[in-house]
């Protein structure tokens, strides 16, 4: 029987905030995240506008509790903080019978130390700790270590769009009786390997990110990382947990157009949204709001724009990217903006896109210029497209309508 | 919609260190080598993806496009419903070519397309552009449960009822950054190794192997159906309180079949004295049970389960098992229930199960 899934827990980091309620008080302040680089070693440290962390490596240990007895990456720290929260906030402690799975979405992986002492793993004798933390897989590992959970465990990594893909996954695994409950999410740290590598693409902006604006000239990096507790409705029953929405609708396609870029005409992200309206029920009329995935480039947006467009003919609900407060985080892309989607649906919040100005001519809707307050909200959709064309689209309801 | 029981796998295409590229010949002749690591007899890939386009390609992306082409042409499937693939490292060669670059040239001068593919999803996402296939594309990463977590996942695409066919695939290449870090770790023989006397010659390590093997699974049979996938189980043994006999009979209770019924137990056993322990105490508890083994022949690697599996199937297909891929004789015995057992570093285990069609 095709159970419920509700999210019952939220954890957030980003460059906005240690926790969901911080990142919440950013979004309502219009505070942007974006800014120069602070932390990470590299020489384009003057040259780009990111969204990093506050906290050092340390900090993060000491604010996730951790003990020195273990090595952490970034990425690994940042997946530790957000992952605690949502276990803490579902109390999913007080229930040993119920058999919880971690699904988490990761590119970069442990990139960020890897790159630091690439050569000493190479050439030195002298074993470093981080020789066997460059693999995808060790925060996902060390993530669950730290929570305790020793059932179903994985890693999935299709880009920009892994921690939506993640979400999705989740939730087919508790569809299908093999999991009662799940933390779900993804996790990224800004590494010397990624900005280099969009900056020889040439994507990234220098200056603040402007999504779905005639000017708009590339991403802003960001890192961080967002996970959800989903539970089935049987096991929310037993849980007694308060449910904050209900995961309706996924879609999952590929574009099988270029590698990097999206097509003009936004097959993958049209595909997406579909099969996800398709399986929620609902109709293009009663969604509220897209957090679009709106990176920012040329090429999403028009790709993304078109395919918005086509989908909801005639009228296209509340659109906007909140990549302008978070910066992109790529891997964690997907579960962060669907935390943030999912903030609006509780407090009945249209997000700003901001630094948006001017419209784009190929497009007849424009998006969010300023925040919307009070707005009935009952169904909200989160897109999250990556490399490869992995394009993924998520749908959440208000719990109790029907 | 109805509930979909039994799983298919109708194709096979692997691209490994030993002959696997053509259907037809099941390890009749065997490269047996004196070495510590396992490179991939690597096909002529102008015979499947086009010059210009093979240009740009990474090693492991012409692997794993060429392993899919073997497998989508053996199941005659066009189009599939998805593509799931598994890998644990990725892209490794094109992300130490960007890597390197950036650490010499100190991150000036540099081009993007080691960059572009050096994601986990490169490989899955070029099968689907040559495919021009828009639907459901996934890609798993964690270690040893890699191509296990792809396998799951089509498991519940298919019995969902509105998937009638996968294309499933692990794969992983070594480069000799990555053979030289785990050496490190002590992942490795010091010394080179007689692949056939790697199980008989206990010492720590293993030999570092490398390949791509896709699956075609489907939910109704062909002609040439070699297997059905009955179910698939990952599980952590960290402070478990369950020993493996009594997990193997929690995994085989679910499809109603019991320890003895097994035929054939086909063992991702490595040679390394330090993680023998838990094949031991499988292979011991299905003793009526012929034992092969795949790792002298393909090496050890993430998704390596993936050169098992397809072992596995070839067996069911043609009733026998391999002389190279015996462990322990089951002498007459009919196969028709196969038992593929796998861990990685003792960390990752899984459990596959495959019966006659």
């Amino acid at each position: 029987m095709p159970s419920r899934i509700f999210v019952t827990g939220l954890g957030f980091i980003s460059g906005m905030g240690s926790n969901v309620q911080e990142n919440l008080t950013s979004l309502l302040n219009l505070r942007s995240a974006i800014g120069p680089i602070r932390h990470i070693e590299t020489n384009l440290k003057d040259e780009l506008a990111v969204s990093e962390v506050l906290m050092t490596n340390e900090e993060l240990m000491k604010y996730a509790g951790l003990q020195n007895t273990e090595v952490y990456t970034r990425n690994t720290l940042l997946g530790i903080v957000a992952a605690n929260e949502a276990f803490s906030h579902a109390c999913l402690n007080n229930h040993p019978g119920i058999r919880i799975g971690l699904i988490s979405g990761t590119t970069v992986g442990g990139m960020d130390e890897c790159e630091k002492y690439y050569q000493d793993f190479l050439t030195n004798d002298s074993k470093n700790s981080f020789i066997s933390t460059y693999d995808c897989a060790d925060s996902t590992e060390k993530i669950a270590d730290n929570l305790g959970l020793k059932g179903f465990m994985t890693t999935i990594s299709t880009a920009c769009s892994s921690a939506a893909n993640s979400i999705m996954f989740a939730s087919r695994l508790m569809k299908a009786g093999k999991l009662d409950c799940a933390i779900a999410g993804g996790t990224e740290s800004l590494t010397k390997f990624h900005l280099n590598g969009f900056n020889a693409l040439k994507i990234l902006d220098k200056q603040p990110c402007r999504p779905f604006d005639a000017t708009r000239n590339g991403i802003n990096l960001g890192e961080g990382a967002a996970y959800l507790v989903m539970e089935t409705e049987e096991t929310n029953k037993k849980t007694g947990n308060t449910v904050i929405c209900e995961l309706v609708g996924y879609g999952n396609a590929c574009e099988a157009f270029h590698q990097t870029a999206s097509s003009p005409d936004g097959t993958g992200a049209y595909l997406a949204m579909k099969k996800a309206l398709d399986m929620s029920g609902e109709t293009p009329d009663t969604v509220d709001y897209i957090n679009a995935h709106g990176t920012g480039t040329d090429n999403n947006d028009l790709s993304e724009g078109r395919a918005i467009e086509k989908l909801f003919t005639g009228k296209v609900p509340y659109v906007s990217s909140t990549k302008p407060f978070t910066g992109h985080m790529t891997s964690a892309a997907g579960s962060a903006e669907a935390i943030i989607s999912i903030l609006g649906l509780q407090n009945g919040i249209i997000w700003p896109n901001m630094n948006f100005s001017n419209p784009m001519p190929e497009l007849q809707f424009r998006p969010a210029g300023e925040m919307i307050r009070s707005v009935n909200m009952k169904v909200v959709m989160s897109n999250s497209f990556g490399f490869g064309g992995n394009d993924s689209s998520l749908i959440f309801k208000k719990h109790g309508i029907h | 919609m109805t509930a979909v029981n039994v799983i298919y796998i109708n194709g096979l295409g692997n691209v490994s260190p030993q002959k696997t590229t053509d259907n037809n010949h099941f390890l009749d002749e065997v490269n047996r080598t004196q070495s510590n690591r396992l490179a991939c007899i690597e096909p002529n890939y102008r015979d499947f993806i086009s010059p210009d386009i093979l240009r740009r390609m990474g090693r492991l992306i012409k692997m794993g496009v060429a392993s899919s082409r073997i497998c989508l042409a053996d199941s005659g499937c066009g189009m599939p419903d998805a593509i799931i693939t598994g890998t644990g490292l990725g892209c490794l060669e094109d992300t130490e070519k960007f890597l390197t670059t950036l650490i010499r040239n100190k991150e000036e001068l540099l081009t993007p397309t080691s960059f572009i593919q050096s994601t986990h999803n490169t490989v899955s996402a070029q099968i689907a552009l040559l495919l021009r296939c828009h639907n459901y594309n996934y890609t798993y990463v964690h270690r040893g449960w890699s191509f296990e977590s792809a396998l799951l996942d089509s498991v519940i695409q298919l019995r969902n009822g509105r998937t009638s066919t996968v294309l499933t695939g692990g794969m992983d290449e070594l480069t000799n950054g990555s053979f030289e870090i785990t050496s490190r770790l002590g992942h490795w023989r010091r010394k080179p190794v007689d692949t056939f006397e790697l199980f008989t010659s206990t010492s720590r390590g293993s030999i570092a192997g490398e390949g791509s093997a896709f699956f075609l699974l489907s939910t109704t049979a062909s002609h040439g159906t070699y297997a059905a996938l009955t179910d698939i189980l990952t599980f952590n043994r960290k402070d478990s309180v369950k020993s493996l006999p009594s997990i193997l009979s929690g995994f085989l209770n679910r499809s109603g079949i019991m320890p003895e019924e097994i035929d054939l137990a086909v063992c991702g056993m490595n040679g390394d004295s330090t993680s023998a322990k838990p094949y031991k105490e499988l292979t011991d508890s299905v003793k009526n049970a012929g034992i092969a083994a795949w790792k002298h022949l393909s090496g050890e690697y993430m998704t390596s389960s993936a050169f098992g599996l397809w072992m596995a199937s070839m067996i069911m297909k043609h009733g026998q098992v391999p002389e190279a891929a015996v462990v322990r004789n089951c002498g007459d015995r009919p196969i028709n229930t196969i038992l593929l057992y796998n861990h990685y570093l003792d960390l990752n285990h899984s459990f596959i199960l495959i019966r006659k069609p």
